[in-house]
């Protein structure tokens, strides 16, 4: 078996990871960064809409661009930073400092790094009801990289679940992609997304039904249609089901941060709602309570990938200058202020309540 | 294939045309992007059936997390096929519950 050594092994070449890349390797660090799909940029590549925030985190900028912008950045360093593509980390092993990884289904390597970086992300979250295993119960994030990555039509017509963000702007995408979509369902009394997006598809003449939700999905071999009922404050059905016809019904009722590796590697974890999972203790340098292990983006929480960019980059910094490259003390006074100014306002409450479960001082002083 | 064929943000850029088989039939895909896409793209959506309830099941994350799109591909069950880049040739194959693997071939000693 082959095997590996570098200064830090980044799992996840996504937003997060692609950041951490390129600090710790401008600080001087050999990196590897392993990917399990079969391009760097993580789910950056399938955003085609302009992202909002600071222009710090390229406001304005579409995602896909965004991705770009952060291959070309992690390209000077040139040799310092090796990647490896449609590579999973399958394990951690502490103990003896080793991460087991396979490439393709059949390649199986080790590699031994001095510091990890897990920028491992999220995982689509699935909600009960008849049916919902068959095919055409789709991800949001499956049906973005069904049309926005390969341009493969998801289908005919769509029944949107969810009306967060994500629900809004993949059924904006989906028109745009020339795909129907039958409606918007939102088990909340409100919207959950910002008013902007919800304002486009609107005017689109696509309905937004709120207090509803997919009772079951209809279809023997692959979805048909999907009944929707009207739910009361508790989510119970009130009265009778409608039926709507459609061939793809999208999930977009949130995600949960994929923590395998920090598990196996013993760090401190913590089930926090408001981040959407369990996630691993943290010091401001994204540090976890496993001392060669950092963390950032959606699996130290789930937030937006600009949060992600720079937390990667915070980790990614803290890595290096753990192992002894020179770093600028007021970077970090800088990352902070942006993930701050991300953070601030009514849209951070949430996030900024949930990092404080879990947020320590620092692992010495604990 | 369904393909979007005009868009007005994205450009889409294909690699190379290759043909392979699903379950016998033959298709055509771009060399490259994963089988799953290429399958969808010929409407194919039910990609195995599960090991006790034989269930149908289509892919449903498209990043390699979920096990859903497991396929038999090349005689090796259990492939992830959202993730599995298309290659000339390939023998892809609807998968039967857990599949299984031809220990007299070497494949596994």
């Amino acid at each position: 078996m082959k095997e590996y050594k570098t200064d830090v092994l980044i799992v996840g070449g996504g937003p997060a990871g692609l950041s951490a890349a390129a600090e710790a390797a401008g600080a001087g660090a050999e990196v590897m960064v392993a990917e399990g799909d079969l391009h760097l940029g993580g789910q950056l590549v399938k955003q085609s809409h302009k992202f909002f925030g600071s222009k710090d985190e390229f406001a304005g900028t579409r995602g896909f661009e965004i991705a770009k912008i952060l291959k070309n950045e992690i390209s000077q360093y040139g040799g310092r930073v090796k990647t490896f593509l449609d590579t999973t980390v399958s394990g951690y092993y502490p103990d003896e400092g080793a991460a087991t990884l396979m490439t393709g289904e059949e390649e199986y390597f080790r590699v031994y790094p001095r510091k990890v970086v897990v920028a491992s992300g999220a995982q689509e979250r699935l909600i009960p009801f008849p049916n919902n295993d068959i095919p055409g119960v789709y991800g949001a994030g499956a049906v973005q990289t069904l049309m926005n990555v390969y341009g493969v039509v998801p289908g005919k017509r769509v029944l949107m679940i969810g009306a967060g963000n994500i629900g809004l702007i993949v059924s904006y995408q989906l028109m745009q992609a020339g795909v129907e979509v039958a409606a918007v369902v939102e088990g909340m009394p409100r919207v959950g997304g910002y008013w902007v997006h919800a304002a486009k598809i609107r005017r689109l003449g696509i309905p937004i039904l709120l207090r509803h939700s997919v009772k079951r999905a209809i279809g023997d071999v692959f979805v048909t249609g999907a009944e929707i009922t009207e739910v009361d404050e508790r989510f119970n059905p009130v009265g009778s089901p409608t039926e709507i016809e459609c061939d793809t019904i999208c999930l977009a009722v949130g995600l949960a941060p994929s923590g395998e590796l920090l598990w196996q590697a013993g760090c401190e974890m913590k089930y926090v709602p408001n981040l959407c999972g369990h996630v691993p203790y943290r010091d401001r340098y994204m540090r976890t309570s496993n001392r060669d292990v950092w963390m950032a983006g959606d699996v130290s929480g789930i937030e937006e990938a600009s949060a992600a960019m720079i937390e990667g980059r915070i980790a990614g910094l803290a890595a290096a200058e753990s192992l002894g490259y020179k770093v600028k003390a007021e970077k970090f006074e800088i990352f902070w202020a942006r993930l701050k100014n991300l953070r601030a306002g009514e849209v951070g409450d949430k996030i900024r309540a949930g990092v404080a479960q879990v947020v320590v001082d620092g692992w010495e002083a604990k | 294939m369904e393909l979007i064929n005009s868009h007005p943000v994205l450009d889409f850029s294909h690699g190379k045309k290759v043909s392979f088989s699903f379950d016998g039939r033959d298709m055509e895909g771009f060399e490259g992007e994963p089988i799953a896409m290429a399958l969808h793209a010929h409407g194919v959506k039910v990609y195995r059936h599960t090991p006790e309830m034989r269930r149908p099941r289509g892919f449903f994350c498209a990043i390699g997390k979920c096990s859903s799109c497991f396929m038999v591909v090349d005689g090796v069950p259990n492939v992830r096929t959202c993730v599995t880049p298309l290659k000339k040739d390939m023998k892809v194959e609807t998968q039967n519950g857990r599949g299984s693997i031809d220990l007299s071939a070497g494949g596994v000693a």
